[in-house]
């Protein structure tokens, strides 16, 4: 409670400030609108549904490219812990394209994909996919290599070892990388919508996109708050139930 | 007596063993034609100064690690990877940190199909209450002491029921008066059990108080310097007088293959 009282606090003088700089009429109003304008056009899109509408466009996207690109990254990150071959080939490749800004995919998905959703997709999923690649590779590699023994004098090997042993032991590297997978996805999502006009689906990066045009900075605020208020909740959605499953059984960050 | 020792065929026979790990860094002959004979429910402890190569031989028994030269055999059957039947329990505690106690003894028993559900959950409530952690049956890894970890491995490798048991220094880690604990507590469940053992230690009266026969490894080339019959009463008190001329015995000897590697 006592936590909760004070971020509170914290974000209401961030807001005192805010609004004190736009009382000093320093800043013209077009430029800085007040925070008060921002809540009011918040919730005017809150009510007429367009808020609502594009977040739930984006997080279908987001969502479904995520899952893509877990579902490809994982494997192709516990083969290339596991042989030369794929290390060199595919590792190499993860290692070279995660360090591409996913926004440089935008051109290649448009000509390929068109302004469609299969190029918004297309984008997330090279957003995610390297790093979870990364991610999986380093946390197989990093496993005590005496949980792999004890598990190997028990019987335990082919299907049973990757599920039971190395997947489980590698789980503290697999959260973050699935978190840092995530923070990719989202930002390629965004970056994605904000260049591209696509017709089937009106997202938040859109919105942003269009407050820009219409010169209506208290919507490109609003949406930008929006966008890390769903990025807070989706990590508290997502990934805390994972981190206090991992601090309650290995016995991490014990306050 | 718990040594009721079958006449027959040895349970463990290891026969002309050598191992050789070749690095950039180093070249280290660990094991040079090391032959051993391990009898149906003895219990043999390895000794010797760090580096004489009493783990390689440990995991060579296991079929973690193959021989350059020469063969194990367990049951006249030759050894070539781990198996169920010879499980090891390792130096420092190798518990699965994502299973609570009970679902570290059921890792290994999930892994004989011959078993049901219910018999699995038996046998592990049974061998968690042979080592006196029922109450503990749910807590986390990082929960129990160092003594209560080793305890859950002590049960997680006696519940599959294997024949040989390979212990490395299992309890080099621990606190003088835990480890006293536990050898009351082995002592009581191996002479109840009749398992096969060979145990790793570099402690002459841990191996004085747990042996039938304490095998005596001298370093660089690993091999047998020695042998020494124990032939106490069981249960045997580590503190015990009876003990101790033993062990005298053999710490002389130990320092004798020890200075002579200084000396070299």
């Amino acid at each position: 409670m006592k936590r909760v009282v004070i971020a509170s606090l914290f974000f209401l003088a961030l807001a005192a400030v805010w609004e004190l700089a736009v009382r000093s009429g320093r800043w013209s109003p077009v430029l800085l609108p007040s925070p008060i304008s921002v809540a009011e056009y918040v919730w005017a899109a809150l009510l007429d549904g367009t808020l609502i509408e594009a977040t739930w466009v984006t997080l279908k996207r987001l969502l479904l490219g995520y899952a893509v690109g877990v579902l490809i990254g994982l494997p192709i990150g516990l083969l290339t812990s596991s042989s030369q071959i794929m290390e060199d080939t595919f590792g190499s490749l993860a290692l070279g394209l995660q360090t591409l800004p996913s926004v440089c995919w935008v051109p290649l998905a448009l000509v390929w994909f068109g302004q469609s959703e299969g190029a918004m997709l297309f984008v997330v999923v090279m957003g995610t996919v390297w790093s979870v690649i990364i991610a999986t590779d380093h946390g197989a590699r990093t496993i005590p290599p005496i949980y792999a023994r004890a598990a190997r004098t028990m019987g335990s090997k082919g299907l049973h070892k990757w599920t039971r042993v190395i997947l489980p032991a590698s789980l503290p590297f697999l959260v973050s990388g699935m978190k840092q997978g995530w923070a990719f996805a989202w930002r390629s999502l965004m970056a994605a919508e904000i260049y591209v006009t696509i017709l089937t689906g009106f997202g938040l990066g859109h919105l942003l996109h269009y407050g820009r045009e219409l010169n209506a900075m208290e919507q490109v605020i609003g949406v930008m708050l929006v966008i890390v208020v769903i990025g807070l909740v989706a990590d508290r959605l997502l990934f805390s139930p994972w981190e206090r499953l991992l601090h309650a059984r290995w016995g991490t960050n014990v306050k | 007596m718990s040594t009721q020792i079958v006449e027959n065929r040895p349970k463990l026979i290891i026969k002309g063993v050598s191992k050789r790990f070749k690095s950039k860094r180093a070249d280290v002959q660990a094991l040079d034609n090391v032959s051993l004979d391990v009898a149906e429910g003895e219990f043999v402890c390895l000794i010797g100064p760090s580096g004489c190569g009493k783990s390689t031989l440990l995991d060579i028994t296991a079929g973690l690690t193959m021989p350059d030269i020469g063969e194990v055999l367990a049951d006249g059957q030759l050894v070539e990877g781990p198996g169920r039947q010879r499980l090891v329990m390792f130096q420092e505690s190798a518990l699965f940190p994502w299973l609570d106690a009970f679902g570290n003894v059921m890792f290994g028993l999930k892994l004989r199909p011959d078993l049901k559900r219910r018999e699995r959950r038996e046998i592990a409530d049974h061998y968690l209450q042979l080592v006196g952690l029922e109450k503990f049956k749910h807590a986390h890894v990082h929960e129990l002491s160092g003594g209560m970890k080793q305890r859950v491995a002590l049960a997680r490798a006696l519940a599959p029921d294997p024949q040989v048991l390979l212990m490395d220094e299992p309890f080099a880690a621990l606190d003088a008066l835990t480890r006293d604990q536990l050898y009351d507590d082995l002592q009581r469940i191996w002479s109840e059990s009749h398992k096969t053992v060979i145990f790793v230690t570099h402690n002459v009266r841990e191996a004085v108080c747990l042996g039938d026969r304490v095998v005596l490894m001298s370093s660089r080339p690993g091999r047998i310097a020695e042998v020494f019959d124990i032939p106490l009463p069981r249960p045997r008190d580590i503190n015990s007088p009876e003990l101790s001329s033993y062990a005298s015995r053999i710490a002389t000897a130990l320092k004798g293959t020890v200075s002579k590697v200084v000396s070299e």
